[in-house]
């Protein structure tokens, strides 16, 4: 019976991550579109889409189940309340990546603005944390949770950067605001991924050391 | 270790507060005097007393306080360094816990880990059974219920207890809430009525048989039975009330029951739940200690010992994964 139950756990876990590769892969087919003006990755981000949100029903689902039929207590009960708040992130996150790509198809009916550097950046450093806060899930490991906490500071540096060199752009020729303003979603949608990465890694701790960290003005220190 | 006499029947009916004369003088107490014990400690934990040492625990972590950072607020039990032979077996090592008042403490951990034992020395319900030894004091409201001064008697009747079997009189419902105070010579009929009404109606029992008070208890069912057991016990007005196992023999719905009420008399008594059912544990207690081989592993809120344990072996218990 208590193997039965250690199954169901690992089915979650298993899920969980099936769910946060496709997060990424999406996250980098959109960048990817952007760079290369390639729409097929648009269309595949948007199937995968649908993917991530089955997923997520599902997970919640046997989560539930697990819930009801167990009472898990400890750890256990943790990993499952960490879990159907992560499923949520990266529900969302799968939601902003989708916005990304559709950003970029509008994007790629105009020339480029200019080779794109700083977005190409920033995308990077989000999947970082993506991929980061997924493996401190999986090693149970808070002080990698706690790392990426950090890193949100430097993503929410190079958006406001962004912001402000897209606004001088738009300020000089006007002709580039439609452009510009899709530049400026697909930042704000990384920062917004950004963030469901840094509540994942809250979870994280939460499930490892039973620490709530959300909202602490010293989490930082 | 001989695990059996820890559920051997020491005669229950004693601890109800009223019967007790005849099982103390019966078999005189086998127990030795806390001080004298102290100081004949043996082996490795006296002389780490004699150090100024704390005593040993066993445990993943040797130097952690099962119990640390807890304010419990006023504490009506404070167990010191506990310990309890049956015989030559071992059955408490050691034990340091303070129990605070008004509130529910649940004793949790697998069978013959010492919950048992530990919640019958409280009212000195162990010294009933032969060859049993006890180290170290408990005090109860500053004093220890081990002084030659205590009358076992008042005691049992400041602290009463709940057994796992319910065990009524074979005698009429009124007549079993009243016996007790019976005992302690309250005789007036209308006296009497009052309090059987009062301990009944706070036993949730009342509106069940209150047109039936004279016909013979052993016709409730059993969470009734339970529930009558519980009104004699406050009939006499105890300070605290111990329950051993009250509801293992009941069906959920006797069981919910049974908590509720226990929810209900948390602002007059100190309660304590021995319990093998740890959801039980979770719902109705305020504060749980997981013993493991006779020993405290972790005392601590019922909602971090459910959701964050500090030790392991608690954890691998509660979570089922033990052993």
């Amino acid at each position: 019976m208590e193997r039965h139950f250690e199954q169901q756990l690992e089915k979650i876990r298993q899920d969980l991550l099936r769910m946060g590769g496709l997060v990424e892969q999406m996250i980098a087919k959109a960048n990817r579109a952007l760079v290369e003006r390639d729409e097929s990755g648009v269309r595949e981000v948007l199937e995968q889409d649908h993917e991530v949100d089955r997923l997520e029903m599902e997970v919640d689902e046997a989560c539930l189940q697990t819930l009801v039929r167990n009472q898990p207590t400890a750890v256990d009960l943790r990993f499952l309340v960490a879990v159907m708040k992560i499923v949520n992130d990266l529900e969302r996150m799968g939601d902003s990546a989708v916005n990304i790509a559709q950003s970029v198809e509008q994007l790629n009916k105009e020339p480029p603005l200019k080779p794109y550097i700083d977005l190409p950046d920033l995308s990077r450093l989000v999947r970082d944390m993506v991929s980061r806060s997924l493996d401190a899930f999986v090693r149970r490991d808070a002080a990698l949770a706690d790392a990426v906490l950090k890193s949100d500071d430097e993503v929410d540096g190079r958006y406001k950067q962004l912001f402000r060199e897209l606004l001088t752009y738009m300020i000089e020729e006007p002709k580039t605001v439609s452009r510009c303003l899709h530049l400026l979603l697909i930042a704000r949608n990384l920062e917004r991924i950004a963030d469901h990465a840094t509540n994942i890694a809250e979870d994280v701790i939460y499930y490892v050391e039973g620490r709530d960290v959300r909202h602490s003005v010293t989490r930082r220190s | 270790m001989n695990r059996d006499l820890e559920t051997v029947d020491g005669g229950e009916g004693a601890a109800t507060g009223f019967a007790a004369p005849v099982a103390a003088t019966a078999r005189p107490p086998a127990v030795a005097a806390a001080g004298e014990a102290a100081a004949a400690g043996s082996g490795a934990d006296a002389g780490r007393r004699a150090a100024g040492l704390p005593p040993r625990k066993r445990g993943d972590d040797p130097e952690a306080d099962p119990a640390a950072d807890l304010d419990l607020g006023d504490v009506v039990f404070d167990i010191q360094a506990l310990s309890l032979w049956y015989g030559d077996n071992q059955a408490l090592f050691d034990i340091s816990l303070r129990i605070p008042e008004k509130r529910i403490t649940a004793f949790i951990g697998p069978s013959g880990c010492g919950k048992s034992t530990l919640i019958r020395c409280l009212n000195r319900l162990n010294e009933l059974i032969d060859g049993v030894r006890i180290e170290g004091d408990v005090l109860f409201e500053d004093g220890s219920i081990f002084d030659p001064s205590v009358d076992v008697n008042l005691l049992r009747k400041r602290i009463g207890m709940v057994f796992q079997k319910s065990n009524p009189f074979p005698k009429s419902i009124w007549e079993n809430v009243a016996y007790g105070c019976k005992l302690q010579g309250i005789t007036g009929k209308s006296d009497l009525d009052e309090i059987v009404e009062r301990s009944l109606v706070d036993a949730a029992l009342w509106d069940e048989v209150k047109d039936r008070l004279h016909e013979n208890a052993l016709g409730l069912s059993g969470g009734q039975q339970q529930r009558l057991c519980i009104a004699r016990t406050i009939a006499i007005e105890p300070e605290v009330i111990l329950f051993d196992e009250p509801c293992s023999a009941l069906d959920p719905i006797a069981t919910a029951k049974i908590e509720e009420l226990m929810q209900n008399l948390k602002d007059h008594y100190t309660q304590v739940i021995v319990t093998h059912n740890m959801q039980q544990a979770s719902r109705v207690s305020d504060y749980t200690a997981f013993l493991y081989l006779g020993e405290l592993v972790e005392f601590g809120d019922t909602d971090d010992i459910f959701l964050k344990p500090r030790r392991k072996q608690t954890e691998d218990y509660i979570t089922g994964r033990f052993g």
